[in-house]
């Protein structure tokens, strides 16, 4: 019996890979299994490999494997471009259909399943995914009522035949695998799970929910990968919340929208990536400026340009922290799981409100795209904090206006929205006075950029800074960030193993910078190695000028476009534990 | 009801002596009085440049947004508020050149929003460059040997957008203008208004005699039927574009609130924005 087996399905893209991976993982999950998914794919719709990868563990997971044990592959080229991550013993399920064959020098075992016929047979080619996915359910030795209700559920609307015909697909795939094995294999055999079923989303799945928890009515957004599925979530639930979202002509039309909106009261959000982030520099400057609340999510993608758009990286974060001309005040806050995803957009729009400043929550793509177990959400722990908009104030005089802008000691003032009576005032991206209206006065200037650089003054979000700390003075102190943090655990218990102990940090408050509550972490450390997805080491950048440490912090990078393996990790934190030099990935 | 006076503030416009700007913000006031808003339910969004400063002009809740950017504020502002009366107003450098973009699909998009244009075919507050409301041969300290460029016609491009109200007119024709602006708000959609604003310091040759003597008002054609798309264009082209009034108005189409599936009467912003525990279940439970 085993703990954990990692799944591969691969082919051309548009021919079911998905639909293969969806279900497979959904009857999983039903029998309470947590899972992790990694999706490799190319910014094209038709054609070019792809692959989805599945982790299946009892235990929670929170990262890729290095290695594979089972690959189920549509072509040829799916095992030439995998089979060298299969470990000793891992099989290979293909399609008969390509007389499918071993690379030289890879040991595995072969099964050739008529997948595509099998579906042809049934009446479609369609029904490929069915065959496919029950004959490596029956290779795990899974109970096969449980997959048929999955495909129950996924087909019900479609009428009982359609449901009938897959269910019938899943069993002719399960049956001749298992006739060619001989019966499920024993050293696939998984521990039974907990029963419990878990949630089982997306990072923007995650991010679309609890932005409707927030509630977020409006998103404005252009469409971006990775960050459309939070579009496409919302564009399905907020009108059952009375509100909507619009697709924009472009980015800077989202931002802007965003900005009116939230200025006439609405919760509202855009989302995009690199490409997107860079075009609505000009209008985040607007929203610090006005002191009008905004939430932006920056699924990061590799960079620069157009980069590696369907790849993992985290190289937007200088551009998070810095961009826009001028001085403003701005929070950029990281989740790194699925529930922070959920519980940090939430604070995000509490925080938009509560400082009047521009939020972002930054993510990387796997983080937004993997398909990954969460446990559940807490209702109880939903609170919507406004900060200090207020209503029902009193009657104007004259021509008095309301002073929208007044210097108060925290730097942030009272908040109305269009409408209210007595409310009058004037918003410009002018340097203003109290009433907001335009002023060039140099002790006003001055006054006014005070006021709202210092909103953020110790300002920390929930777990500025995450801290798994076991040991007082460990061998190495880890940081990272974003969905780093389950790879980064995996590693320490390889190393923990080998007498290398570790602490890990995973920073979560990106901008203003977490150095009080980092301090004293940075300073026990002897060694400090800093694991991000970019080639300028931009996190490690941010430690050194806010804490210093600069002689003894290392950095592991690692920018090819996939995420760290623990392997990696391992590697490299081994070297530094023995005064080596880390080699980037 | 307010009177146009409580849409006045007292604050003394930048603008020069003499400047079209003037008289369109009157007219918005006047407007804004005639159709019965108070100063609360009327929100003023504009855009950069001389003519971007008339949201500060007007006693009523502005918002001087970025260049280009107007109509996208605008409409983020009617979505969150629709009970509020948005109006949108920027010079012919924000909507037709670096906002064009925004200009076309905030026309085909369709929301409640009236833009009123004031066009005075050059930069003012750079102090003078051509504009793509110049005309060829046009002779600024950024084309100093005469644009080389066609002059943009936002009519034909708002007609071809599918615009559901176009209008134009001319800041000196104060009558003709408050009526438009009052049809543009109480039209149930978007409403581009395209107004001449002379330039009197930068621009020596589109002066208020000039369009005195160029312009073609509608009234003069008795038959022309603001209802007919084809002879709307075809009016544009014959005037080559110099046309004053109603040009086009479209009744029929719903406005953007209208189309959005569930989209209530009562203001966003004024519902509750709380989920509950049943909300959120069902809403958790599509991810087992």
């Amino acid at each position: 019996m085993i703990s954990q087996l990692s799944w591969k399905i691969g082919g051309q893209q548009g021919e079911g890979v998905e639909s293969t991976d969806r279900i497979f993982s959904t009857a999983l999950n039903r029998l309470g299994y947590y899972l992790y998914g990694y999706r490799h794919f190319s910014s094209r719709i038709k054609g070019g490999h792809t692959n989805n990868k599945i982790r299946i563990s009892t235990k929670p997971i929170r990262a890729i494997s290095d290695d594979l044990d089972i690959l189920v592959a549509f072509d040829q080229e799916s095992i030439d471009l995998n089979a060298k991550e299969l470990r000793l013993g891992g099989v290979i399920v293909a399609d008969a259909k390509f007389n499918p064959t071993i690379p030289e020098g890879i040991d595995t075992r072969l099964f050739a399943v008529p997948i595509t016929a099998m579906a042809e047979e049934l009446g479609t080619s369609l029904m490929k995914n069915m065959v496919a996915s029950g004959a490596s359910w029956a290779l795990l030795g899974l109970p096969l009522d449980v997959f048929n209700k999955a495909v129950e559920e996924e087909f019900g609307r479609k009428g009982a035949a359609i449901v009938e015909k897959n269910v019938e697909a899943v069993k002719r795939g399960a049956e001749f695998v298992l006739e060619q094995a001989g019966g499920p294999l024993d050293e696939f055999k998984l521990d039974a799970a907990d029963g419990q079923q878990k949630l089982f989303m997306i990072g923007n799945e995650a991010i679309g929910l609890g932005s409707v928890a927030a509630g977020c009515r409006l998103m404005a957004a252009y469409p971006i990968t990775p960050a459309s599925e939070i579009m496409e979530y919302l564009i399905k639930k907020l009108p059952h919340f009375g509100g909507t979202v619009v697709q924009t002509e472009d980015e800077i039309a989202a931002v802007t929208m965003a900005i009116g909106a939230n200025y006439a009261g609405v919760r509202t959000m855009t989302a995009s990536a690199g490409p997107g982030l860079s075009l609505m520099m000009e209008a985040i400057g607007l929203a610090g400026m006005t002191e009008t609340p905004l939430v932006i999510v920056n699924t990061q993608r590799g960079g620069p340009s157009t980069g590696l758009p369907t790849k993992q990286e985290q190289s937007d974060l200088n551009a998070m922290v810095y961009g826009t001309h001028g001085e403003i005040p701005k929070i950029v806050i990281a989740p790194a799981s699925i529930e922070d995803c959920f519980y940090d957009t939430i604070e995000a729009f509490n925080l938009a409100e509560q400082y009047q400043v521009p939020v972002i929550l930054m993510t990387d793509l796997q983080l937004s795209l993997g398909k990954q177990s969460c446990d559940q959400l807490d209702y109880n722990k939903i609170e919507i904090k406004r900060g200090k908009l207020v209503t029902d104030v009193p009657a104007l005089e004259g021509h008095d206006l309301f002073k929208r802008y007044e210097l108060t000691e925290d730097g942030i003032s009272q908040r109305v929205l269009p409408g209210e009576k007595g409310g009058l005032h004037h918003v410009t991206g002018v340097e203003h006075d109290e009433t907001g209206r335009p002023s060039e006065n140099a002790l006003n200037r001055q006054n006014m950029m005070d006021k709202r650089l210092n909103k953020l003054n110790d300002m920390y979000v929930r777990e500025a800074i995450r801290v798994d700390a076991p040991h007082d003075t460990p061998d190495l102190l880890i940081i990272g960030m974003g969905s780093t943090g389950g790879t980064i655990d995996e590693a320490r218990s390889l190393l923990e193993q080998e007498g290398v102990t570790t602490n890990h940090i995973t920073i979560r408050q990106i901008h203003p910078f977490p150095t009080k509550p980092l301090l004293p972490y940075l300073q026990k450390a002897t060694k400090v190695i800093v694991i991000e997805n970019n080639a300028t080491a931009q996190l490690a950048g941010q430690i050194k000028m806010h804490a210093g440490f600069a002689d003894k912090i290392e950095s592991l990078l690692k920018y090819d476009g996939n995420p760290f393996l623990p392997s990696d990790v391992h590697k490299a934190c081994k070297e530094l534990s023995l005064d080596g030099n880390v080699q980037r990935v | 009801m307010a009177t146009f006076k409580e849409f006045r503030n007292n604050v003394k416009p930048n603008w020069c002596p003499g400047c079209g700007d003037f008289s369109i913000q009157a007219a918005i006031q006047r407007a804004a009085a005639n159709v019965g808003l108070e100063p609360e339910n009327l929100a003023v969004i504009s855009g950069i440049g001389c003519s971007g400063r008339i949201s500060g002009y007007i006693n009523a809740y502005g918002f001087h947004g970025i260049h280009g950017r107007v109509l996208p504020i605008a409409q983020g502002v009617k979505l969150a508020n629709r009970e509020l009366t948005v109006i949108a107003s920027g010079g012919d450098g924000d909507g037709f050149a670096i906002g064009m973009g925004h200009t076309v699909h905030a026309i085909r998009r369709n929301l409640n929003v009236t833009y009123i244009v004031m066009d005075n075919q050059i930069y003012g507050l750079t102090k003078g460059q051509t504009s793509p409301r110049s005309a060829e041969g046009f002779k600024t300290k950024s084309t100093p040997e005469g644009s080389i460029e066609t002059t943009l016609s936002p009519l034909e491009i708002a007609m071809s957008a599918g615009a559901t109200f176009v209008a134009q007119s001319f800041s000196s024709d104060l009558k003709q203008l408050t009526k438009l602006i009052e049809e543009g708000i109480n039209h149930e959609g978007f409403s581009l208004i395209n107004v001449f604003s002379p330039c009197v310091t930068f621009n020596k040759i589109n002066t208020y005699d000039w369009f005195k003597a160029n312009i073609v008002n509608l009234e003069q054609f008795p038959e022309y039927d603001a209802s007919n798309r084809v002879m709307a264009m075809n009016k544009i082209m014959e005037t080559n574009g110099m046309l004053t009034g109603l040009i086009y108005q479209n009744k029929e189409r719903k406005s953007y609130e209208d189309l959005v599936t569930g989209f209530k009467q009562e203001g966003l912003a004024k519902q509750d924005i709380k989920i509950t525990p049943e909300q959120f279940d069902k809403l958790v439970a599509e991810f087992k």
